[in-house]
């Protein structure tokens, strides 16, 4: 496993620094700006989530490579009150904190893998990650 | 990070000149909106262009200022969506439905006369009596 990259969640300015911190990873890792700003859109997404569910957790970023792909993976951990119903909750329009309901659905259309696991009352991890082709 | 209001004629514009916390989106959209009383003004621009995502929060406060600006008789033009945050928006789902945009200041200052000329052709807009 390669270095992570850690990001604690607590405070609106903490959504900014990791999607900004995701960007310039991404921007390393060779990922295109369209696809920088793709990843970085996602991720302040999933990390306002900690905010508004479970008020602090954290972001992890790291890179891996697979093959002739290298990809950018992006963990969101919390240890909040977890998502009772995980189907609905990736649903377009589905909130239970008066948002958009898009945060969710919307990180996983901007990612290549997305991955939600939670337990109720114990916290909420989303995986996800995106993929690029490298030349051989 | 406060995002400066300058106010030029009957048009407040609101330039953004880095990336912006949800507390700083609020912000705005409270200053904006007190002071399209304030300065009587007919329309707000708000530049996003130095603006590094566009997600949903930002997206919700962009609607919110747009439809209260209305409600206290201004128009709105958002103007300055770069293309890659264009294609992130679409991917998330997010729409500014309802709401004006422009390609960049230039064409959302053509936009808000554009509109003024015509709210003085239907005789719906505000007198002046100077």
């Amino acid at each position: 496993m390669a270095d992570e990259l850690l990001i604690p969640i607590a405070a609106d300015v903490d959504v900014v620094t990791a999607r900004q911190r995701g960007r310039d990873l991404a921007a390393e890792a060779g990922f295109s700006s369209g696809d920088q700003t793709v990843i970085a859109a996602a991720i302040s997404e999933i990390a306002r989530n900690i905010l508004n569910y479970a008020k602090r957790g954290e972001v992890a970023l790291s890179v891996v490579a697979n093959g002739d792909r290298q990809g950018i993976v992006i963990v969101a951990r919390d240890q909040g009150p977890g998502i009772r119903d995980v189907s609905r909750a990736l649903e377009d329009g589905y909130s239970t904190s008066g948002g958009l309901g898009l945060g969710l659905p919307g990180a996983r259309r901007l990612m290549d893998d997305f991955d939600v696991s939670s337990s109720v009352g114990k916290g909420t991890t989303v995986t996800m990650k995106k993929w690029r082709r490298v030349n051989a | 990070m406060e995002v400066p209001i300058l106010k030029q004629g009957h048009y407040l514009i609101a330039s953004i000149q880095s990336a912006l916390t949800d507390a700083d989106l609020s912000q705005l959209r409270e200053a904006l909106i007190e002071r399209v009383g304030r300065f009587r003004a007919r329309g707000v621009i708000v530049d996003v262009t130095a603006l590094d995502v566009m997600d949903s929060f930002a997206v919700r406060t962009l609607r919110d200022i747009a439809h209260m600006a209305r409600l206290r008789g201004a128009e709105t033009v958002i103007v300055g969506i770069q293309p890659e945050v264009a294609f992130a928006m679409v991917q998330l789902g997010l729409t500014l439905k309802g709401v004006s945009t422009a390609l960049d200041l230039e064409e959302g200052l053509a936009f808000l006369d554009r509109q003024a000329q015509l709210r003085i052709e239907r005789g719906s807009g505000r007198i002046d009596r100077g």
